[in-house]
């Protein structure tokens, strides 16, 4: 690893500054996936400013919905009455991913933030545009099982790992951030992380220095209809090939609402506009979640080693549909 | 049950493997460290797995041991960092460079070897301590943030001579074979009946909504799936964490060989190998 300052910042305006202040500093929070890729050479920050002593922490009820802390613990979060209770889906999507050490580690912040598993993104002596853009794509001619089918570009086939930010889509949540300048400002978590295009060198839509402070839940209408589902290479402490965060509300047997996120698939959090559409205003039965499964996975180009994942992936919206209506 | 065995026999080391400790003096140091590890962790009753350890033990730690070096800074700092702590009940007061990570500053600076580095990137769980009560990975913590915790490692767990009940119960089911993965498997059992305690869920937790979870064979299993055990003691880790949640004792199916039959087990085997 290479040498860095580390720097406690005591409240969320001096962490801004800090990093602001200088292009090469980062923020500091769980540390599995900033410490992990800085042990790699992948990162090379010369400034950590640590946000542990900043609270942010809480979780809360908030304008008919939840508020919470950038800085909680991914544990924490899964784990508060409010979000098992009005969000399970947020409950089931965090508790599949990592380890119950690194979900006791990983704060909310941080798991938006964390950057793609791409083997050739991993491995310095491999050319990879987003670790070093202009360098070329080393999984786009090479070993692709684990990358894209939806939404990449010649510069980069990555996918985006986390499965707690499928189900914030799901759940319409947006982040609030603050800058520099003071400013604070919302981002949808649809539109926080991005599609690769020329730029894959940027995951997200986050200004340097800016600092994620609160994800806002609204109030829910999908308590009682849905599942995350994560399909793996091992049963547990993996990584998706593919997730399926679905949601329905259901009024007489008939679809009135539904969110179909898919994980594993894209370099953000894929939701199926085409899906969903197909969903509502029919009956939640299992001959439409197929129509549904079809209609989200119609666009999908895979690479030379992951066609399955097309096939995956519309088995897994059918079965989480099936769960998540209860009718499996 | 130390006395069992002749304290000068030890195991015979070819040319090759005695150039090969002389080679390694980091080795000694972690001698001391080693026996108090074993000392607490199979103070329950010595197995001929754990007489072997021991003998070979003894075996390095005939070598020269110098503990200063262990507390040597060594080179200057480049980003030097204070912090108090306290590890397994003592305070400790440390100046450490930026980069270290907790797991090195336990087995480097504090002469604390009980916690292992498998895979040091997260995907192992033998580094596992507990942070103010709560399991998590020492090697990716950064030793400059536990300014003011509580660490807990595999030597903290147990009081003086009496075991921790998971210690105990991962001897009576033989929850380890090598017993590298252990440490880091008992800290996260520890963590885990705790989280259970609280009423945590986990990916296999059937209605996350449901106040109470009851902590089936499949919870532990996925509860402890960020330890990987190489050996496989996974069947034995899991009946030894449902015995220390429930404190329902199952009768042991084994025992340990003592005395008389010891001596005739070697004899079998022959004076070449080490039993
Ligand atoms: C072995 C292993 C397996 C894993 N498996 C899974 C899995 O199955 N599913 C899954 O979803 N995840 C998985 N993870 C990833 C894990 O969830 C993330 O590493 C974790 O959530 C990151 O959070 P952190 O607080 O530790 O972030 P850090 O590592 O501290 O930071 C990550 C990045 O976010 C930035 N950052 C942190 N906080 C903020 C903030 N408040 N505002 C702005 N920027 C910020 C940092 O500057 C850094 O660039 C796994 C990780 C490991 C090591
Ligand atoms: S897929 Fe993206 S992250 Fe992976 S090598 Fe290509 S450019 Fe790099
Ligand atoms: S050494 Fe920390 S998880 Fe493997
Ligand atoms: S006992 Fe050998 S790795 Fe677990």
């Amino acid at each position: 690893m290479r040498p860095f300052k580390y720097v406690r910042a005591a409240d969320a305006v001096g962490a801004v500054r800090a990093v602001a202040m200088n292009p090469r500093a980062k923020f500091l929070a769980g540390g599995t996936n900033i410490l992990d890729l800085m042990k790699e050479d992948v990162e090379r920050p010369n400034e950590l400013v640590d946000l542990s002593r900043l609270g942010l922490n809480e979780i809360r009820a908030a304008g008919g919905g939840v508020s919470i802390g950038a800085l909680a613990k991914n544990t924490d979060t899964a784990n508060h009455p409010l979000i098992r209770r009005n969000y399970p889906l947020l409950t089931q999507a965090i508790v599949a991913g990592a380890s119950g050490q690194l979900r006791n580690m990983a704060t909310n912040g941080g798991n938006l933030m964390q950057r793609t598993r791409c083997q050739y993104f991993y491995d310095t002596a491999m050319p990879c545009n987003k670790r070093e853009p202009g360098s070329g794509c080393g999984a786009l001619g090479g070993l692709n099982r684990i990358h894209a089918i939806l939404g990449w570009s010649e510069k980069c086939v990555a996918t985006y790992p986390g499965d707690m930010a499928n189900a914030l889509y799901a759940l319409d949540a947006v982040v609030r951030v603050r800058g520099a300048n003071g400013r604070v400002r919302t981002i949808p978590v649809g539109e926080f992380h991005r599609l690769p295009g020329d730029t894959p060198e940027k995951d997200n839509n986050l200004a340097h220095g800016e600092l994620i402070t609160a994800i806002e839940l609204p109030k829910s209408s999908f308590a009682k209809h849905s599942y995350y589902l994560k399909v793996r290479d091992r049963a547990s402490y993996a990584f998706a090939l593919v997730a399926v965060a679905a949601a329905l509300q259901v009024e007489r047997g008939a679809v009135r609402q539904a969110r179909v996120v898919l994980g594993g698939v894209a370099h953000k959090p894929w939701r199926s506009a085409e899906a969903e559409a197909a969903l509502v205003g029919q009956p939640a039965s299992e001959e439409n979640f197929r129509r549904a499964a079809e209609a989200a996975l119609k666009g999908a180009k895979p690479l030379a080693h992951n066609a399955y994942k097309v096939e995956l992936g519309k088995r897994a919206v059918v079965r989480a549909l099936m769960r998540a209506s209860g009718l499996a | 049950m130390h006395d069992d065995f002749d304290e000068t026999s030890g195991p015979e080391l070819s040319a090759d493997e005695e150039a090969l400790l002389k080679e390694l003096p980091a080795l000694t140091d972690v001698g001391q460290a080693r026996r108090t590890f074993l000392g607490q962790t199979v103070a329950g009753g010595l197995g001929v797995f754990a007489l072997m350890l021991l003998e070979q033990e003894r075996a390095v730690g005939a070598l020269a041991a110098s503990p200063e070096a262990l507390y040597a800074p060594g080179a200057a700092l480049e980003n030097p960092v204070r912090v108090s702590l306290k590890v397994n009940g003592a305070a400790k007061s440390l100046e450490v460079d930026s980069r270290m990570v907790l797991l090195d500053a336990l087995r480097e600076r504090l002469e604390l070897t009980g916690t292992k580095k498998g895979c040091d990137q997260g995907q192992c769980g033998a580094c596992t301590v507990l942070v103010d009560g709560r399991r998590v990975l020492s090697c990716l913590t950064l030793a400059a943030t536990c300014e003011g915790k509580e660490v807990t490692t595999v030597e903290g767990l147990a009081r003086g001579d009496e075991l921790h009940p998971v210690q105990a119960a991962f001897i009576k089911y033989d929850g380890f074979q090598c017993g590298y993965c252990t440490p880091g498997q008992l800290c996260s059992a520890v963590g885990l009946l705790e989280e259970a305690k609280r009423g945590d869920v986990s990916h296999v937790t059937e209605d996350v909504t449901a106040s109470t979870t009851r902590l089936t064979d499949d919870e532990i299993r996925e509860r402890m799936s960020g330890n990987i055990c190489r050996c496989g003691a996974y069947p034995g880790i899991v009946a030894a964490i449902q015995e220390a949640h429930s404190g329902r004792e199952r009768a042991r199916t084994w025992r340990f060989v003592e005395g008389e039959e010891l001596a005739r087990v070697r004899e079998e085997v022959g004076a070449d190998e080490t039993v």
